[in-house]
């Protein structure tokens, strides 16, 4: 169980990095909106390990908050990127 | 038996990150954002499910898993929305993407029919927009 989880977080951290790379060095911002949606994917999974690892139920509702607005950024992202490069949105 | 149902919630949660880490690794190696929502929705949906699958067998609760379903059903209702969102703007900027490489591109055809002077005449009153005007 403690080995398994430690491999996730392993695992996890790895996918962070990436796609904070892929973040860093995306030509265009909607692959950085793209590569910000991945990550908070990762930050909701290794919330998702810390429950698990400590049992810590009371945490439950951060992870809904997490998930909730988490789309927001690159929706708007897409939005604005539209109007500004499309001519007509 | 709960020592096994733990141990299966962390095979799930290994998975789940393993899926995570492989959609992080396609958006460094695919080369222009189609293909990388591809590989990014993967961990949006099915990593998110197995991870979150593994915390609900880890502990066991039915106030967790309803909390739990209640994230799930957010993520997987709004992130095919962002894609969405996301491939459409790039169709419109129409940067950083292969036009050789696109198979069969509907939109474009959709537009020019919209743009065409027929259909300028048969509704006259609407502007030519893809949107519905605002109310």
């Amino acid at each position: 169980m403690t080995a398994l989880l430690v491999l996730a977080g392993v695992l996890l951290l790895i996918g962070g990095s990436m796609s904070i790379a892929a973040i860093n060095r995306g030509p265009t911002n909607l692959d950085r909106a793209l590569g910000a949606d991945v990550l908070v994917v990762i930050v909701i999974s290794a919330m998702a390990l810390y429950i698990a690892w400590t049992r810590d139920e009371g945490s439950l509702p951060i992870l809904m908050v997490v998930a909730l607005s988490g789309f927001v950024g690159s929706v708007s992202v897409a939005r604005f990127m539209a109007r500004r490069r499309g001519g007509r949105a | 038996m709960s020592e096994i149902l733990e141990v299966i919630g962390a095979l799930l949660m290994v998975l789940g990150a393993l899926l995570a880490a492989i959609g992080a690794l396609g958006l460094l190696r695919l080369p222009d954002l189609y293909s990388r929502l591809h590989a990014a929705t993967k961990p949006q949906t099915l990593g998110l499910l197995l991870v979150l699958g593994g915390l609900a067998l880890v502990i066991r609760t039915w106030s967790a898993v309803t909390t739990l379903i209640i994230v799930l059903g957010a993520q997987a209702l709004t992130a095919p929305m962002a894609a969405h969102l996301l491939g459409r703007a790039t169709h419109r900027t129409q940067s950083n993407v292969d036009a050789e490489m696109i198979v069969c591109d509907e939109l474009t055809r959709a537009h020019e029919q919209a743009n065409s002077p027929a259909h300028e005449q048969a509704n006259s009153p609407a502007p030519a927009g893809d949107e519905p005007p605002a109310s």
